[in-house]
């Protein structure tokens, strides 16, 4: 195994006092001086026409400072991928979360009862729900400019000859898998603090995992507002949370934008729970149409899917994620011919966004489900049938991935044998497993991939580390800092970290795509790299021996077993400094990974590395009443280097139990577009008492381009789950459920269903 | 309407003139500036907000504030001694993950609290019952388990 001294090692996340004593901020506890409150109205109806709109008697309100309506938003003031979406809706509405007024006031309360001032006159339209059904001719358009409520954006590729395959095959499986829309449910609801200097300077605290893109964003807004070549500065305090809800602009910080520019003063836009709940994006749902296909000896043949997107009413990231739904389609095992066609529609519910995986569990459930059955098809085990199928190093997929490291074939075995370990014939106990790959070195979907690093020492060995990187909890300062302290020979407390505003950090593309270990921690390992070899070219002078000869590592550089050629490397700086012409360490590196854009056909490698891994489950299904029991629960992951157990365990335990809610329990539920569950009560999230056992593998497979062989591991534990569970409900009581989440009712439905049956 | 209620807060006697309509919540986060209180839901759902009253844990945002007259309240503030030194509750969650965004944390360390000082030997069902009012979606709970076990070890009850 490598012999580190700091990488490998499980160090207590750096914030973990400040967060244990109650001392970290977050946006909740943002207080300016003369700071005033925002808040926004929501539409009454899923789909309207806004007729009229008095705002006399909230203005007249004493506290209240502004009240906005659709007018007082610049005509290009637009958000989302489509730049389809203005903050505040005119005329129109299209979902229950389109914004209609906003209001900024002294305090909360008086900003909250302003709202009740406002008087609009609507006339209800019919609205769409259902997505299929707003394919049709006839349904009412959401966006009447718009001749179809189909988005032009055709995902649609097609390798190999699908058609040919399946007339080879000598067993095929067909089903239909349907996703719904769950949510983030981070513990930090969204908010934003914006303010302006006198120079109309905008500076903005904000909830966000894109710093960079999201200062984009703003300056957009500003000269939108006619204020150009403005600066915008982005500052994230520490989040309560992120999952790939922050990765678009909201809204809530553009209305924010405008009610500080309209007042002059800061204005504090913070969500309460319910608007948590109903105002920001969801999970993509899918209706999924699966045919896969393999030979007499369970090689698989091909694979072809269809996939209907729920868009909502505005188009965020959601409707990219067939992007990454690709990946496990067209490289989840070796599968040569393959076809895709996604279709994104617009209906009045509301809009989705990314969320940890970002489509990949919504394909795996689908994928995984489907080789289960077609495995009992061909009449082999399914681990077996995994085994035969799996990918391989150095395998090219179809759409371009080149697989360089792949630990799937020790992850099965793992599990498996975990799995074994209990042989058990207890009635309605049954084992399923799902496998996974993802993106684990960056993910190119934006024009750049890129982050820099900017790091400086002192003369008493301290290190700051600027990162472009963005820490929300899952631990990037730690891995920035023990990266870099590995490499300076220093420990971990020499290295701080400054990340999450752009006025000193460098850019980055965003905390997203599990990219973060890859991609910043490069960054930041170049620089520690150049700031190394000045270190060494120093001591190489002062202590008269060859740069080659010289090692650092506790504080220290030194030639290993020669005490005279030995130096602190605080000494060492100081000298640096303090010798004429004398100089300090610092040093900048832009790591922009040599991965590639989806091209012509889609095609292209989107990663450096793809992460693997395999996980398996336990289940008891109670029959009479359709709840299913995790016994037991094994997740295998192929990481490259753990740069710290501590903290990627703490990934893969979150985001199997984030999973579990997918499979089993979470689903925001919609009637005709209205959020019905909108708290903690009625979103069943998993709590203390429904916590499972969680064994998790870890299979260092060092990946020659990762900083110090790692992969990204953020994502991959919530991808395989509800495949994982779903095949171990068929294997305890036969029954084959295809729709999340797989509740009691949804599981005692389908017994009954299978009793009834004849036996055949 | 205002009422002048007293209460001994992390040690320190406290008079304070409340409206009578303030939460606890809203007391300790926006009159006291005591911010480790933090609010995720305001509905009493999420634990994020829980303090204890007189040894027992409460979720401050459901609390008035006026209820809290003449009785003890302690808050994630009253724990690490004034030397800076961590509770081994705040310890072991720093050392064993159980901390990831850190929202949740000051209410789960103050709910494995009240559970600890009534009974330091609690095991892992009552752990898990004690912190069934507590959502936390960064970890999967298994490390704050862990960290509560890991600091009956090191005396985490009342010393």
């Amino acid at each position: 195994m490598s012999n580190y001294n700091v990488v490998g090692k499980r160090i207590p996340k750096l914030d973990a006092a400040q967060k244990a004593m109650g001392r970290a901020e977050y946006i909740q506890d943002i207080k300016l001086p003369g700071m005033l409150y925002g808040k926004i109205l929501y539409s009454k109806y899923a789909h309207a026409k806004i007729i009229k709109i008095d705002i006399s008697k909230a203005k007249a309100l004493p506290g209240v400072h502004a009240v906005l309506t659709g007018n007082d938003v610049p005509e290009k003031m637009k958000m989302g991928f489509y730049k389809d979406n203005p903050p505040i809706k005119k005329g129109k509405v299209c979902s229950f979360r389109d914004e209609v007024a906003a209001v900024a006031a002294k305090t909360p309360e008086i900003a909250k009862k302003a709202l009740g001032l406002i008087e609009i006159e609507y006339e209800e339209l019919e609205g769409i729900f259902d997505p299929e059904k707003a394919m049709e001719k006839e349904s009412p358009l959401v966006h009447e400019h718009s001749k179809s409520n189909v988005l032009n954006l055709p995902w649609k590729l097609h390798y190999g000859d699908v058609e040919k395959a399946q007339e080879e095959a000598a067993f095929v499986v067909e089903d239909r898998f349907t996703t719904t829309w769950v949510t983030h449910c981070c513990m930090g609801t969204s908010g934003a603090v914006a303010l302006f200097d006198a120079s109309d300077n905008l500076t903005i605290y904000t909830n966000t995992q894109i710093p960079s893109l999201a200062q984009k964003d703003f300056l957009e807004s500003l000269k939108a507002m006619g204020l150009k070549n403005k600066r915008v500065r982005v500052i994230k305090p520490i989040i309560g949370g992120g999952f790939g809800s922050k990765l678009d602009t909201y809204a809530y910080e553009h209305i924010a934008i405008l009610l500080a520019h309209k007042c002059r003063k800061p204005v504090k836009l913070i969500f309460d729970r319910m608007e948590e709940f109903t105002a920001t994006s969801t999970r993509q749902p899918a209706i999924i149409d699966i045919k896969q296909g393999c030979d007499k000896d369970g090689k698989l043949l091909f694979r072809d899917i269809k996939m209907i997107l729920d868009n909502g009413a505005h188009t965020s990231w959601g409707a990219t994620t067939p992007s990454v739904m690709m990946m496990p389609i067209t490289s989840l095992y070796r599968v040569d011919n393959v076809r895709y066609d996604a279709k994104c529609v617009y209906t009045n519910n509301t809009y989705s966004q990314a969320m940890r995986g970002y489509g990949n569990p919504q394909a795996t459930f689908a994928i995984e489900s489907s080789i289960d059955m077609l495995a009992e098809k061909a009449g082999i085990d399914p681990i077996e049938f995994r085994r035969i199928n799996r990918n391989h190093p150095g395998d090219i997929t179809p759409q371009g991935f080149k697989i360089t490291t792949c630990g799937m074939d020790l992850c099965l075995d793992t599990v498996e044998k975990e799995l074994r370990k209990t042989a058990s014939n207890e009635k309605s106990v049954g084992i399923g497993i799902a496998s996974l790959i993802h993106v684990g070195g960056g993910a190119r979907i934006y024009k750049s991939d890129g982050c820099g690093a900017i790091l400086k020492i002192d003369d008493y060995g301290k290190v700051d580390v600027f990162t472009g990187g963005t820490d929300m909890g899952q631990g990037l300062d730690n891995i920035t800092a023990q990266i870099v302290a590995e490499e300076l020979g220093l420990l971990v407390e020499d290295i701080n970290v400054v990340h999450s505003d752009t006025d000193v950090c460098p850019w980055d593309v965003g905390a997203h795509a599990s990219r973060s270990t890859f991609v910043a921690g490069n960054a930041a390992l170049g620089a520690a790299k150049k700031v190394k070899a000045k270190l060494l070219e120093f001591g190489s002078e002062i202590l008269d021996t060859p740069a080659e000869s010289l090692v650092l590592r506790d504080r220290l550089i030194f030639v290993p077993n020669d005490p005279e050629k030995s130096m602190p490397i605080d000494k060492l700086l100081r000298k640096a400094h303090f010798s004429p012409g004398g100089t300090m360490l610092m040093a900048d590196h832009f790591y922009d990974p040599a991965n590639e854009n989806l091209g012509k056909d889609f095609k292209g490698n989107m990663s450096m590395t793809y992460t693997f891994g395999v996980h398996g489950v336990r289940v008891k299904v109670d029959e009479e009443t359709g709840k299913v029991q995790v016994l037991e629960y094994v997740a295998a992951h192929d990481v490259g280097q753990a740069i710290n157990p501590l903290l990627l365990e703490g990934q893969v335990y979150g985001g199997v139990v984030m999973g579990l809610g997918y499979a089993l329990s979470e689903e925001v539920v919609h009637q005709n577009g209205k959020n019905m569950n909108a708290n903690f009560r009625d979103y069943k999230l998993f709590t203390a008492k429904d916590a499972v056992k969680i064994t998790a593998y870890v299979f260092e497979t060092p990946d020659e381009e990762g900083p110090f062989g790692a992969k990204g591991i953020g994502e991959p534990g919530c991808v395989p789950t509800a495949p994982a569970i779903a095949n171990a409900i068929y294997d305890a009581v036969g029954v084959r459920i295809t729709n999340l989440p797989i509740t009691p009712e949804k599981v005692l439905a389908a017994i009954k269903e299978k009793k009834k049956r004849p036996l055949n | 309407m205002t009422t002048n209620i007293s209460f001994l807060l992390n040690g320190d006697q406290i008079s304070y003139e409340i409206k009578d309509h303030w939460t606890l919540l809203h007391l300790l986060r926006e009159e006291m500036g005591l911010i480790g209180t933090k609010e995720g839901c305001g509905n009493g759902e999420c634990g994020a907000c829980t303090v204890i009253v007189d040894k027992l844990a409460v979720n401050s945002c459901l609390y008035l504030a006026i209820d809290a007259d003449k009785k003890t309240i302690e808050t994630i503030e009253g724990l690490a001694s004034t030397d800076g030194t961590l509770h081994p509750l705040q310890q072991s969650f720093v050392d064993n993950g159980g901390i990831q965004c850190g929202f949740c944390t000051p209410g789960m360390i103050m709910s494995s609290k009240a559970l600890l000082d009534e009974n330091p030997n609690a095991g892992r069902e009552e752990i898990k019952h004690a912190l069934a009012g507590n959502i936390c979606r960064c970890t999967g709970y298994i490390q704050i388990f862990e960290s509560v076990e890991a600091a009956k070890k090191m005396g985490g009850q009342n010393e």
